[in-house]
């Protein structure tokens, strides 16, 4: 068996969220340099705020303003930040009381050391210089042994809410695609395709993924199909992609090369898109440096008959 | 009301897992799991046909394959058409999941399975992603980030040190010795902090594995098992999302699990613990209330083998098997998920008096 296939595989994606009333407003409140908690029927403050009691599950809009400065409660020394963390060099996670609430905020703590960082130590906010209505707008915490810092602007009155956020995610990864596609796209390099049979239904699957999903059983005896097949079905694309370059309309197909039992699809070229039909005999084409057929063309010879791919389709 | 009744015993009759692996990367997901489906079957002498339903636990973002839980039931034989769920969840919930089908009496038999493929992403990235979108996934905490600040709220508190922490991480892997599947088996030195006070130690080993088991309903477990480990009780409950709205050194849910489980109608003899870091195992004995008597993690538990997906399952799976083989009589299993033992779900597991 040949060496693991490895690529880099990177999965990112803005996530647009709207805001319910109170996130908006805590979260308009940190762009205008406030801090707002929410107030349950019982009387406790919640910083961060929610929409709804975490104890009662009911609904909770009453605002209230909490200090810049406050307490920790809980941290841990970060000693190799991550990216996308608050601050890139060594910091403490907290988790921060602010004066004023009954519950804690997490976020990070700029100290230099993890012996300057106890539980109950004073600390207060420092200001994100961009701010958009995040989480982020409170770049830090740091120490402080100061008064408690009071408020001066009402959010309740400030325009332009922060209606929604934007979170990027991006997570990367080292793919392995596995003991079948690691074969079926070695053996492509080499221009032939093989499929994997099943040995209980006697099936065989291209791409292989390593197991017949109809009896659950691992396929592992090799067998090479194709190059030819048969257009078992297709359709016509009429809008460009993005980053594609092939004209519209052009054919997209479900193809059934000889002696598979799966069809595999692709681009039909070398003849007119509309005169593309089921049982279509079809080759592919390769270009040179490509680790796949760029496309497949007709091969001249007669339609399929139906009942040889009926199964198929 | 969460105890069975009484008419309707449903059994765990079988128990299956993969060798865990920091890395499976020459498997993909279906071909690293089939097997194990095939090695709980055959402990039955089930067939695909002969399972009524089918529930799986897992998660893409884990190998950052779309729709992997769809090319994982390429391994189970879905063709003709079985009855099958999946849940995003450890699959300790899929199994709560099966239980609930059985009991309804529309199935006798339940396939339940679970895997994960941590090694080709960063999991302690991966799991951020699972955090409040708001106001927390934005500072991307990372989860021993976040079981760092579980554990110093213990140490304030008193109800740990780091010298107690070590213990329990020795106990573990010391205790996984007898278990061929385990990914760390013995000593591990305690290393340094990776987010202090937790030392690499104290945190689980990310690797890859799959884990399966069968549940049967009353007379058909006994057919299918000599001693079959009856589900007395099952229950699962979850705290607010906020971090700094919990106690982070007491685990309400769990207890709260517990009770309707009916851990605390009579002792249990021993107890197979869902607790990725150690300081997570002090929190879970003290609101599960386990004595010196009980044998905790006889497995080595998640800090031996911590297959994210799996590993709960893998709880069950293991008390379950100890019922079997006749080493317990009475058995809790604990499965845990989200960032500080968030949401907790535990089962009472019984063999017959011999
Ligand atoms: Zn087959």
């Amino acid at each position: 068996m040949s060496a693991v296939l490895k690529a880099p595989l990177v999965v990112e994606f803005p996530f647009t969220r709207s805001l319910g009333p109170v996130q908006s407003a805590f979260l308009t409140g940190l762009r205008e340099r406030v801090i707002l908690g929410v107030k349950t029927r019982d009387g406790r403050t919640l910083v961060p705020p929610v929409e709804y009691d975490p104890v009662t599950a009911e609904e909770i809009r009453d605002l209230v303003h909490v200090g810049l400065t406050g307490t920790v409660t809980t941290w841990a020394w970060n000693h190799r930040p991550r990216r996308g963390q608050p601050l890139d060099t060594p910091f403490a996670w907290v988790l921060v009381r602010l004066d004023g609430a009954d519950t804690a905020l997490l976020h990070a703590l700029d100290a230099p050391g993890p012996d300057a960082v106890h539980t109950g130590m004073r600390v207060r906010v420092r200001w994100a210089g961009e701010r958009t209505g995040a989480i982020t707008d409170i770049a830090c915490f740091e120490p402080y042994d100061g008064e408690v810092s009071t408020v001066t602007v009402h959010a309740g009155e400030i325009d332009d809410p922060v209606t929604g956020i934007v979170a990027a995610a991006r997570l990367d990864y080292t793919y392995s695609p596995g003991r079948a596609q690691t074969a079926y796209i070695h053996a492509l390099s080499g221009r032939r395709t093989v499929g994997e049979r099943c040995p209980s239904c006697r099936k065989v699957y291209v791409p292989p993924r390593g197991a017949c999903p109809t009896c659950g059983v691992a396929t592992s005896e090799q067998v090479e199909v194709g190059p030819r097949g048969t257009v078992t079905t297709f359709c016509i694309v009429n809008i460009k992609a993005k980053n594609l370059d092939i004209e519209v309309p052009y054919v997209y197909a479900h193809i059934a090369l000889d002696g598979a039992d799966l069809a595999l699809h692709g681009r039909i070229g070398g003849i007119p898109y509309d005169e593309v039909r089921m049982g279509l005999r079809v080759e592919p084409v390769w270009t040179e440096g490509s680790p796949y057929p760029d496309h497949y063309r007709p091969t001249g010879e007669p339609d399929a008959d139906y009942d040889t791919y009926k199964e198929l389709l | 009301m969460t105890s069975a009744p009484r008419d309707r015993e449903i059994a765990v009759v079988a128990f299956a897992q993969t060798d865990h692996r920091r890395t499976s990367e020459e498997l993909s997901e279906v071909e690293m799991l089939m097997p194990v489906l095939h090695e709980v079957l055959d402990r039955t002498g089930l067939k695909t046909a002969d399972i009524d339903f089918t529930c799986s636990g897992s998660s893409d973002y884990l190998a950052g394959r779309a729709f992997s839980f769809t090319l994982a039931l390429d391994g189970v034989g879905a063709w003709p058409p079985i009855s099958e769920s999946h849940v995003e969840m450890d699959g300790a919930w899929a199994l709560y999941e099966a239980w609930t089908k059985l009991l309804t009496g529309d199935a006798d038999t339940a396939l339940v399975y679970a895997y994960g493929k941590s090694s080709p992403g960063s999991v302690r990235d991966v799991l951020t992603r699972q955090l409040d979108p708001y106001y927390m996934a934005p500072l991307w905490p990372d989860s021993v980030a976040l079981a760092a600040l579980q554990a110093q709220a213990l140490i304030d508190a008193g109800d740990t040190d780091e010298p107690v922490l070590a213990a329990v991480a020795s106990r573990n892997r010391e205790a996984a010795t007898a278990n061929a599947h385990a990914q760390l088996r013995g000593p591990v030195p305690q290393g340094d902090y990776l987010v202090q006070p937790l030392r690499t130690g104290d945190c689980p080993p990310i690797g890859d594995g799959a884990a399966a088991v069968i549940l049967a309903a009353g007379d058909r477990a006994r057919d299918l098992c000599a001693r079959p480990a009856r589900i007395r009780g099952i229950d699962h409950r979850i705290e607010a999302h906020g971090l700094g709205v919990r106690d982070l050194t007491d685990s309400p849910s769990t207890r709260l699990a517990a009770e309707r489980a009916g851990v605390f109608e009579r002792p249990v003899d021993t107890a197979e613990l869902h607790a990725p870091f150690t300081a997570q195992e002090i929190v879970l004995r003290k609101a599960l209330r386990l004595g010196d008597g009980v044998v905790v993690n006889p497995s080595g538990g998640a800090l031996a083998a911590n297959p994210i997906m799996a590993a709960g399952l893998i709880r069950i799976g293991e008390a379950a098997a100890r019922i079997h083989h006749g080493r317990s009589d009475r058995a809790l299993a604990h499965a845990t998920s989200g960032p500080c033992l968030q949401q907790n779900l535990v089962a009472v597991l019984e063999g017959e008096l011999r």
